[in-house]
């Protein structure tokens, strides 16, 4: 029996902003200090008042823009008002009724995800749960016996906090964690959200629900998810779950559950209040917005390139294949770097052969980036500043591979040199004798030297045989350490061998 | 007349502990409010669409009154150093810490 | 020192006459509240240290001779629930009674910046809720004209300070009736702000929708210069509006003004409708047009108000829960008690019982009927005065029905209390200014006389006070 699927997801990510969504407190998502970055109005005082910060909300305008939302032209702020520790008003502003953004849509894998709504709130304090005296752990979910205290620290909260929520149009964990992965690729991308998942600066919370029939199933909520690994697997396992149930004959309880690192199970989560009345109201101390179309306008006008922009013009550009372009798409500042290479490389080439010359460069350094480099890095990431190869010298480097100056043995040495040096290629390669024989004179000498020790070979080539004469450029090749053209090393062998 | 559960009911979303007499005399002074409150029900207001405009000065208006970008009523996002003699006003105002977090009842 | 003649130009001129220094002066109200605030309970904090320092400074500058400011050395006291760093602000509040402020508020900064001397912190209403100034947690307020009576509320404690010329002009807040109820019982004038125009930062919120900060004093001189010095945009409060008081000048055209007869409708005490009226007759034999009006929707407003000023201040009430300051019990095992008797154990009554009626007002299934509708009559509130705005330049009514009533009378019986206030809501709820103007007595008890101008028109009012105030 198959079952119908329906999952939406409610996507939070704090925004990457000087200072708070309220107050002028620094936003530091970094700060290890507890209570640091606090101030009367984000410690809740009596007498303060918020006032908005004008570039999270544009931040949040841009996402929907990037997500084809349709903008509000007038939003407004709303008091959720609930009582918890890290909540320090005892209410938290958020947005209700009137969202900045509304309607809009992603597309994954040629499927479009609907987008019920983007708002902007403001993020809580951060809770500590303690086992014991002097011990504070920040796990997630894991209640340690004998808790008696939780600690709390109010850097986080009032950071400015994006919620975004889906239509039920996702049907698998690997569709959602799709989703998850390209909105973090486009948060990254408009310099709205760090949206590191295990730094908690993006939290995705499941609603998902199987039915029988075409009516919607019971909706079970999986929280605190953090990584899209998790997230593909909760969904997956809480899928067979509902599904076991039902065909049980068993009903699905609407609740809340949370994932288990270890087990790799959902599992039932404690609620912090048992009935949720949160009295929302228009928050009195801040003005409605009003979003006029020139403001909206300029943000468009200052929006970045979207990954798909990226996709579609990487493969009219450099005629990259599908599995580099995700590559460069996922890694933004190597995309960077590599644009501004082959930009350099440009400048080496002349005028008539510019056509040809683009397209091979376009591979040739998109494949050592890709490859190499990579494997250089190993694992750590491309942080320009910290790179020594600087664009211009990579460029020259991928022109030496491309007039045939080096092999693609010396290439690896050179590159590797590069690396670790930041040197220019063509000092390395001269230092280093890595250069290729121009001297034919030095050329023949080789040449006869082989010819001399391979008389054997000598003899099938003059015999007819092709394959002899690859044999002994192969011998020279070596013999020069790499440094001899092939092409002219086998033209010479013919001229002597005639 | 409201009831004790709902009066309860209030208190705990209130987060106010009332004694049982407290409850007894806030089911009667309530209900005498929200009584006078029901004065408003009996009026038709189906036509009337709220109104977000905010007052503005209608004297002396200075030019610069929108704010930067267009956006009338918010800040600039700038981060403006906390000094450190009020944030351990703040600190000190803890009824109970350790190091500088604060310290509350076990949640849950 | 004949301390109940001064006006601030007159303290302003002695000072730079060095008939007196601003700590001789200071000192001088000091021995005037110690030996009379025994009896009115005006004050619940003298800041002492702060007002000397504050005039010391201001005679430094004197004797240097510069230029001072208008309000430099000029006594003042300050409501307890607007925030003077480095000093207590308990807001008549268990819940904040040994709380100190981290920072000053918008107005204080401004009174700073002009040397005006902070004298203390006077009594209200616990958390500005009420009209009598009986629900402090700490002590009444009594009418400096009759003992027995209250001073009116919330801003009672301001109001008695300066009729018993325990300061020269005070500061107080106005919600529904918070500033003018207590300058109409104890017979000083007291300025509601249009909304918008005096910053709210750093006064403990009320009803955010609702509050503004308004001066207390002898004259109409004096609540313009205090108005101009606190008045203007502020950063710190997104709903303060760009503006600058500007004296109205006048035209050959008179002022018109309203007279809502819905004001004078039944209930309201006799003497105080004559001694209203005869100032109006007054008015009108100056030359000025009187013309009736109407206010429709104003017999739904006092519900109205109640429904919005309990729902905000139970949502404003919230931050008050003791993890992070405040009262705090530490005796509790689990968070939710620990919630509940902090809570408990730090609100008054009328505290309780607002945070109830909001929470009520805002709850699940409840919303529509009370809260949504109160903002749809609240609209209509607003439209009615915005039409008779159209016709008449001026609204003048009575500030409450009755004088200072008897302490004690009112006090079991909320719903009585709030129909006092039956007069200054709609002001509140329209974010309109208006001036309680002492215009008489009755029995030895003063009566006030409302004077409405549409907003930003502080300087109508004044304008006509400064006249009426000839009069009578």
């Amino acid at each position: 029996m198959t079952y119908k699927v329906t999952i939406g997801l409610e996507i939070h990510a704090e925004l990457k902003t000087n200072s708070k969504m309220f107050c002028s407190c620094k936003n530091d998502p970094d700060e290890k200090r507890p209570n640091y970055n606090i101030c009367p109005i984000c410690m809740a005082h009596p007498g303060t008042l918020p006032v908005a910060n004008e570039a999270a909300i544009r931040k949040v305008i841009k996402t929907g823009l990037a997500l084809n939302c349709e903008i509000a032209r007038e939003s407004k702020f709303d008091r959720k008002n609930y009582f918890y520790p890290d909540l320090p008003k005892g209410y938290q502003i958020s947005q209700y009724d009137q969202p900045l953004c509304e309607k809009g849509f992603l597309q994954i894998s040629d499927r479009m995800i609907g987008i019920t709504r983007i708002h902007l709130e403001e993020d809580t304090g951060r809770l500590m749960h303690s086992a014991q005296e002097g011990r504070a752990s920040s796990s997630a979910d894991g209640r340690p016996d004998g808790e008696s205290f939780s600690l709390v620290d109010y850097n986080r909260a009032g950071i400015p906090l994006m919620e975004l929520v889906t239509e039920p149009d996702i049907t698998s964990g690997k569709e959602a964690r799709e989703f998850a992965q390209e909105l973090q690729i486009i948060l990254r991308y408009l310099d709205v959200s760090s949206a590191d998942m295990e730094k908690g600066q993006m939290r995705v919370e499941v609603n998902i629900s199987v039915s029988k029939t075409k009516k919607l199933g019971t909706k079970v909520e999986i929280k605190n998810l953090n990584s899209f690994r998790v997230v593909e697997k909760a969904v997956d396992f809480e899928i067979q779950r509902q599904t076991k149930l039902l065909d049980a004959g068993e009903k699905v309880v609407q609740e809340t559950r949370g994932w288990h690192d270890k087990k790799e199970i959902t599992f039932l989560q404690r609620e912090k209040e048992s009935a949720h009345d949160y009295r929302y109201f228009p928050e009195p101390d801040l003005p409605t917005l009003h979003l006029k179309e020139d403001y909206i306008i300029k943000i468009k006008s200052h929006m970045q390139e979207l990954p798909d922009q990226k996709r579609e013009r990487f493969e009219k550009e450099f005629g990259l294949d599908k599995d580099s372009i995700e590559f460069f798409v996922t890694n933004k500042d190597l995309s960077e770097y590599y644009e501004k290479v082959v930009s350099e490389f440009e400048e080496w080439t002349s005028e008539q052969e510019k056509a040809g010359a683009h397209v091979k460069a376009s591979k040739l350094v998109a494949n050592y980036l890709i490859s190499d480099i990579k494997g250089l890095l190993v694992g750590k990431e491309f942080i320009e500043t910290e790179f020594k190869i600087t664009a211009e010298n990579f460029a020259e480097f991928i022109k030496m591979i491309y007039k045939n100056e080096i092999s693609s043995k010396v290439a690896k040495m050179v590159l590797v040199e590069m690396f670790n040096t930041g040197g220019d290629p063509s000092e390395i390669v001269l230092q280093n004798n890595w250069g290729q024989i121009k001297d034919v004179g030095e050329l023949e000498k080789i040449l006869k030297e082989v010819i001399e020790k391979n008389s054997k070979a000598v003899l099938e080539y003059k015999s007819g045989k092709k394959n002899a004469l690859q044999f002994l450029v192969g011998q020279v090749m070596a013999k020069s350490r790499g440094t001899a053209n092939p092409e002219k090393v086998s033209e010479l062998f013919i001229k002597l061998l005639k | 007349m409201l009831s004790k559960e709902e009066v309860k009911h209030i208190a705990d979303l209130s987060r106010l502990k009332l004694s049982e007499k407290e409850i007894e005399l806030m089911q009667k002074d309530l209900s005498a409010v929200l009584d006078y409150f029901n004065l408003l029900k009996k009026i038709d207001t189906s036509k009337i669409k709220l109104e977000t405009e905010k007052f503005v000065s209608t004297v002396n208006i200075s030019h610069n009154f929108e704010d930067f970008d267009g956006l009338l009523g918010t800040r600039k996002d700038e981060a403006i150093h906390q000094s450190r003699e009020v944030v351990e006003k703040l600190i000190q105002a803890f009824p109970d810490k350790k190091d500088d977090y604060i310290k509350v009842k076990a949640i849950l | 020192m004949e301390l109940q003649d001064f006006t601030i130009k007159q303290i302003n001129k002695c000072l730079k006459e060095k008939k007196f220094s601003a700590k001789e002066l200071a000192n001088a109200y000091f021995d005037k509240i110690k030996n009379t605030d025994k009896d009115i309970d005006a004050y619940l904090n003298l800041t002492q240290d702060l007002a000397l320092s504050q005039a010391e400074a201001v005679d430094q500058k004197i004797s240097n001779g510069e230029e001072i400011p208008t309000l430099a050395g000029v006594p003042c006291s300050i409501k307890d629930n607007i925030l003077v760093k480095d000093e207590k602000c308990s807001a008549a509040s268990k819940m904040l009674e040994n709380y100190i402020a981290s920072y000053d508020s918008s107005v204080i900064k401004k009174l700073k910046e002009q040397g005006a001397i902070i004298l203390g912190k006077t009594n209200l209403d616990e958390f500005a809720f009420g009209s009598s100034c009986e629900n402090s947690a700490f002590k009444v307020t009594k009418n400096p004209h009759d003992l027995t009576c209250v001073a009116g509320g919330s801003s009672g404690g301001s109001a008695a300070a300066v009729a018993s010329n325990q300061c020269c002009f005070a500061l107080g807040t106005d919600t529904g009736c918070s500033v003018r109820t207590p300058a109409s019982f104890c017979g000083v004038l007291g300025l509601k702000t249009t909304y918008g125009s005096v910053s709210r930062s750093g006064v403990i919120a009320s009803a955010s929708s609702l509050d503004q900060v308004g001066p207390l004093a002898k004259s109409v001189e004096d609540i313009e210069i205090i108005f101009n010095a606190i008045s203007g945009k502020d950063i710190l409060d997104a709903t303060s509006v760009e503006y600058k008081y500007e004296k109205f000048i006048e035209n050959n055209k008179p002022l018109t003004i309203g007279i809502p007869k819905e004001f004078f409708a039944e209930g309201i005490n006799k003497d105080v409708e004559k001694i209203v009226k005869e100032a109006i007759f007054k008015i009108e034999d100056q030359g000025f047009k009187i013309q009736e009006i109407s206010l429709p929707s104003s017999k739904y407003a006092l519900a109205c108000y109640y429904i919005i000023q309990t729902s905000e201040a139970s949502s404003n009430l919230a931050r008050f829960d003791g993890i992070r300051y405040g009262l705090s019990k530490q005796n509790e095992n689990d968070l939710l008690d620990f919630y509940l008797s902090n809570r408990a154990g730090g609100f008054g009554a009328e505290s309780k019982r607002r945070i109830m009626l909001g929470t009520y007002s805002l709850s699940s299934g409840y919303y529509d009927a009370y809260y949504k509708k109160a903002q749809e009559i609240r609209q209509l509130v607003k439209q009615d005065f915005k039409k008779a705005f159209e016709k008449v330049d001026l609204i003048m009514s009575p500030v409450v029905p009755f004088p200072a009533f008897k302490i004690g009378s009112k006090v079991n019986d909320p719903l009585s209390m709030y129909l006092a206030d039956i007069y200054t809501v709609p002001v509140n709820l329209a974010g309109l200014p208006a001036l309680s103007l002492p215009v008489g007595k009755t029995n030895g008890l003063p009566v006030g006389l409302q004077i409405i101008a549409n907003h930003f028109e502080e300087n109508k009012i004044l304008s006509i006070a400064s006249i009426i105030e000839k009069l009578v």
